[in-house]
C-alpha cells in the first residue's frame, strides 16, 4: 500500500528532495543567499556525491564534469553566482549533457540580501536554455525532479529559477520515493564534449534545433496551464506573481499560470490571448515574459501598469487593476520616531576591532579603504564607518589596485574574508603583485563562511559534511602569489592589530596581514566569561558604546551596561577602556 | 476553520522567533490545512529585525501577510511590535512581550527608543496583550523558552484543541528541550 506522504518544506528543501526523488547523484555549489539551504538539505542524502565549492564557476563546472560522466547532476547558486558560473554555463548549452543537469538560480527581488535584483530568466533565453519557475514548494519539487528527464531529452542543461519568497517559503509536499538511476555509458567524443570552433560552429545549430524540440514540448509541459474561468481578467503569470494574482483577484479571473517559460508555449500562449479581450502579464521584476509575447506580435498590458523594480504584492495588484485605495497607515507611531534596526556585528564579533583599528588608520592617514561581500560589509555601518566601496566578490583586492594605480600618493587598504578571498579575492592578488600596486590586504580570517549561516570552505579542514580534511594555508598561499611581506594578528588583540596594519602599510609593495579568530558563533567555549562595567570608575566617556557592541548600551538611568547574556569576553571593550571601569568576570577565557 | 487565519511574528535576530512558526505549521498540518509560511534570512540574522509569516487556512496563495491583513501579531520584541503595527487587521490582536532590545541607532545615540509603547497601543481599536515573558521564562529557569510562551498566549486566541498544540510541541521541539517547553506552554495558556 502506498502512504502518501506530506511535509512542510521551504522552496530550498523541496529543490533538494526533488533532486534527490529524480536520481541525483552530484551537486555542488557555493553558499549565497537565498540559495544556501538547497546544497545543505542534499548533504543528508547519502547517496550524492555533494561538495562547497570555492567559487560558483568551480561549482558548476564540477557538475558538468559529473553530467559529462553520465551522472544526474545539479549546482546551486544565488543570482549574482550565476554571473560568476556563466562562462562554463553558456558553452555547456552548445555541448548539451550526458547525465541530466540542473542548474538551480535563487534570485532576490528586493534586495533582501543581495547587492542587486537582476532578473536571471534572461540568462536562460541568453544561454539558450530551459527555463523552469516554480510558484510554491510543491512545485519547486515537482520541477526539480521533472528538469533531470527534460535535460536528457532535450540534451541541454534546465534552469530552475526561484525567488527569495519560494526559496524561504514554506508549504506542503507531497514526497515520492527516490528513483535510482545508474549512471549513462560514458564514451570519448570530441565532437560533442570539445568546443573548438569548428565544433562550436557545428555545435551552434544543432542548439537551435534542440530548442525548437524544447519549445514544442513547452505546449505540453503540464506545468503550463489554464485556471480558473473568472470573467473579470485574463491574466498570464509564472513565479511568485503567480500567488500574488490568484491572492488578489481570486475567481475574478482566468490564469494562463506559466511554469516553463523559456522557450515560450507559443500556441497556447497566442490561443489564451485571442480568446480574451485585454490580457494582463502579471510577472515580479522585468518583462520577461511580456516581451516575449510583445515578440509574437501580440497585444498584452505589464509593465506600463506594474513596476519592473523591487517585489510584487497582491496589495499592489488590487490598487492597480480593482481600484482599492491603499490601505492607510496607523496613526500612533509616526514612522520617524521607530528607528531602524539594521543588521549589526554579533557582540564578540572577531571583525569589530579589525575595523575600528582600521578606521582610525584610515582616518589619520587618508586611506582609501575598498571591502567585500561577507559579515564584514556591516564595518561600512555606524559606528565603525571604516568602508567606502562594495561591488562583488572579489572586489575589494582588484578595485584596490585601480585605486592606487590612479591615486599612487593614497594608501589604499582592501578588506575581504577568508571564503571570499578564496572565492576570488586571490586572482586580484596575484595581479597587485604582478603589476606593482603597493597595496594592503587584509584578510579576516574567522575559519567559517559566516554571513550565509557557516559553510565549511578550503580553509576551514572540513568538508559540507563535516569530515577533516587538507586545510589551504593562507599564509603560504599569499606568500605564493609573491608577497613579501606578511603579517599576522589575533583579531581581538587591538594592539597587535594595530602594529600590524600600521607596519604594513608603511612598506610601498604589497602587503597583506591576516587577523584571524573563529567566528563568535561557532567557537565553543569551556568556561563563561564577560565583560562588566565597575560604576564606580566609569567617567561616562563612552568610547565603550562606539565600538557599537549589540551588548553595551546606556540604561534608562544614564548608567552603562554589558548584557551578561550577550557578552562573549571578547574583551575589545576593556581595551580600548582609558579607565580600568570594565572588567573580566568568570573563568579565564582559554 | 472557514476562515484563513494570518499571523505574523515580529522581533530580533536570535530570539527564537523560528521555533515558534515551526510549531504553527505543524498545529495546520496536523488538522490537515493548508498553510504557507515565509521568513527572510540573511542580513537580517545579524541582529536586525527579523520577521516570519505564517498563513493557515483551505487554501493559501500568498505566503505573505500585506498592511492590515494580520489576525494575530506576536511581537517578541516592544519596538519590533509598532514596526509593523500597520500589518494588524483593525480589531486584530497584537501580543506583546515587554522587552527592549535598543537598536544600534539607539546605543550610538542616533535615535531615541520610543516612550509610552504600551500607553499608545491602549489607545488602538487593537486588542494588546502585554505579556512579561522575559521574566516568566527566567523563572522557568530558561530564557530561551520566551517564544513557546509567547505562541501559547496565541494559541489561545486559534481555534485548535490544546490537545493538538502539545502533539505539535512533541513532533518539532528537540527531545532534551521538551519538557521545560511543555511547562512554558502550559504557564502561557494559562495567563
Amino acid at each position: 500500500m502506498n502512504i502518501i506522504k506530506k511535509e512542510l518544506l521551504s522552496g530550498n528543501e523541496a529543490i533538494a528532495r526533488g533532486a534527490y526523488e529524480g536520481g541525483l547523484k552530484a551537486a555542488a555549489a557555493y553558499p549565497g543567499t537565498p540559495s544556501t539551504e538547497i546544497l545543505e538539505n542534499i548533504s543528508k542524502y547519502q547517496e550524492v556525491y555533494v561538495e562547497w565549492s570555492p567559487n560558483e564557476k568551480v561549482a558548476a563546472e564540477v557538475a558538468i564534469g559529473a553530467s559529462f560522466a553520465g551522472a544526474r547532476a545539479l549546482t546551486s547558486m544565488k543570482h549574482v553566482g550565476v554571473n560568476v558560473a556563466a562562462d562554463p554555463l553558456f558553452s555547456f548549452a552548445y555541448t548539451g549533457v550526458n547525465g541530466g543537469f540542473v542548474l538551480i538560480s535563487a534570485d532576490d527581488p528586493g534586495c533582501h540580501s543581495s547587492q542587486n535584483e537582476q532578473d536571471n530568466r534572461y540568462y536562460a533565453k541568453f544561454m539558450k536554455i530551459i527555463l523552469v519557475e516554480p510558484s510554491d514548494s510543491q512545485e519547486a519539487k515537482d520541477f526539480t525532479k521533472n528538469a533531470f528527464d527534460m535535460s536528457e531529452q532535450f540534451d541541454m542543461p534546465v534552469m530552475v529559477r526561484t525567488t527569495t519568497r519560494i526559496s524561504h517559503s514554506k508549504g506542503m509536499v507531497t514526497l515520492e520515493d527516490r528513483k535510482e538511476i545508474p549512471l549513462k555509458p560514458y564514451k570519448q567524443n570530441v565532437q560533442k564534449y570539445v568546443v573548438m570552433p569548428a565544433q562550436a560552429r557545428r555545435l551552434r545549430v544543432t542548439l537551435e534545433e534542440r530548442l525548437e524540440k524544447a519549445g514544442e514540448f513547452s505546449e505540453i509541459f503540464p506545468g503550463n496551464k489554464i485556471e480558473g474561468n473568472g470573467k473579470e481578467f485574463a491574466i498570464i503569470t509564472s513565479g511568485v506573481g503567480a500567488n500574488y494574482a490568484r491572492e488578489a483577484l481570486g475567481d475574478r479571473a482566468t490564469y494562463l499560470k506559466l511554469g516553463m517559460t523559456f522557450p515560450l508555449p507559443k500556441k497556447m500562449v497566442t490561443e489564451f490571448i485571442e480568446k480574451h479581450k485585454t490580457v494582463y502579464v502579471i510577472e515580479e521584476g522585468e518583462p520577461f515574459l511580456e516581451e516575449q509575447i510583445k515578440a509574437l506580435g501580440l497585444n498584452v498590458i505589464g509593465k506600463e501598469l506594474f513596476p519592473n523594480m523591487g517585489e510584487l504584492t497582491a496589495t499592489m495588484i488590487r490598487e492597480i487593476l480593482l481600484n482599492e485605495p491603499a490601505k492607510k497607515n496607523q496613526d500612533l507611531f509616526r514612522a520617524e520616531d521607530t528607528p531602524i534596526r539594521p543588521p549589526v556585528l554579533c557582540p564578540g564579533c572577531p571583525h569589530r576591532g579589525v575595523y575600528r583599528v582600521i578606521r582610525r588608520i584610515k582616518n589619520a592617514t587618508d586611506a582609501i579603504v575598498t571591502g567585500d561581500i561577507g559579515c564584514y560589509t556591516l564595518g561600512v555601518l555606524a559606528p565603525l564607518n571604516a568602508l567606502e566601496t562594495c561591488i562583488c566578490m572579489g572586489a575589494s583586492v582588484s578595485a584596490a589596485i585601480g585605486f592606487k594605480q590612479m591615486m599612487p600618493d593614497r594608501k589604499v587598504i582592501a578588506t575581504i574574508g577568508d571564503s571570499t578571498f578564496l572565492h576570488s579575492g586571490v586572482t586580484g592578488l596575484m595581479d597587485a603583485v604582478y603589476n606593482k600596486a603597493a597595496i594592503t590586504l587584509i584578510i579576516l580570517d574567522n575559519s567559517i563562511t559566516g554571513m550565509t549561516g557557516h559553510q565549511q570552505n578550503p580553509s576551514t579542514g572540513f568538508t559540507i559534511r563535516n569530515e577533516p580534511t587538507y586545510k589551504v594555508d593562507l599564509e603560504q598561499m599569499v606568500r605564493a602569489c609573491g608577497v613579501q611581506h606578511v603579517f599576522k594578528a589575533k583579531a581581538y588583540d587591538f594592539k597587535g592589530v594595530e602594529a600590524a596594519i600600521e607596519k604594513a602599510i608603511g612598506i610601498n609593495d604589497v602587503t597583506v596581514v591576516i587577523t584571524e579568530q573563529p567566528c563568535v558563533l561557532i567557537e565553543k567555549k569551556k568556561e563563561i566569561v564577560t565583560c562588566q562595567i565597575n560604576s564606580e570608575n566609569c567617567q561616562d566617556c563612552q568610547v565603550c558604546l562606539r565600538l557599537g557592541c549589540p551588548a553595551i548600551s546606556k540604561q534608562g538611568d544614564g548608567t552603562i551596561a554589558i548584557d551578561q547574556t550577550m557578552c562573549n569576553g571578547c574583551s575589545l571593550c576593556i581595551q580600548v577602556c582609558n579607565f580600568d571601569a570594565i572588567e573580566r568576570v568568570g573563568g579565564t577565557n582559554e | 476553520m472557514s476562515k484563513t487565519k494570518n499571523i505574523l511574528i515580529v522581533g530580533v535576530g536570535g530570539q527564537g522567533t523560528l521555533l515558534a512558526s515551526k510549531i504553527l505549521g505543524q498545529v495546520a498540518l496536523l488538522s490537515d490545512l493548508d498553510v504557507k509560511q515565509s521568513e527572510v534570512h540573511g542580513m537580517a540574522q545579524r541582529g536586525g529585525s527579523v520577521i516570519t509569516y505564517v498563513r493557515l487556512g483551505e487554501k493559501i496563495s500568498s505566503p505573505l501577510i500585506e498592511k492590515k491583513e494580520a489576525d494575530i501579531i506576536i511581537a517578541f520584541e516592544k519596538l519590533e511590535g509598532i514596526r509593523w503595527l500597520d500589518y494588524l487587521k483593525e480589531d486584530g490582536t497584537i501580543i506583546i512581550n515587554d522587552q527592549e532590545i535598543y537598536p544600534m541607532p539607539v546605543i550610538i545615540g542616533a535615535a531615541d527608543y520610543p516612550e509610552n509603547i504600551f500607553e499608545k497601543l491602549e489607545k488602538s481599536s487593537n486588542k494588546t496583550i502585554k505579556v512579561n515573558g522575559h521574566e516568566l521564562a527566567k523563572g522557568l529557569g530558561e530564557t530561551r523558552a520566551l517564544n513557546v510562551i509567547l505562541l501559547a498566549v496565541a494559541a489561545k486566541l486559534l481555534p485548535f484543541e490544546k490537545e493538538v498544540w502539545e502533539k505539535a510541541l512533541v513532533d518539532m521541539v528537540p527531545k532534551k528541550a521538551l519538557e521545560i517547553n511543555q511547562k512554558a506552554f502550559e504557564l502561557g495558556w494559562n495567563l
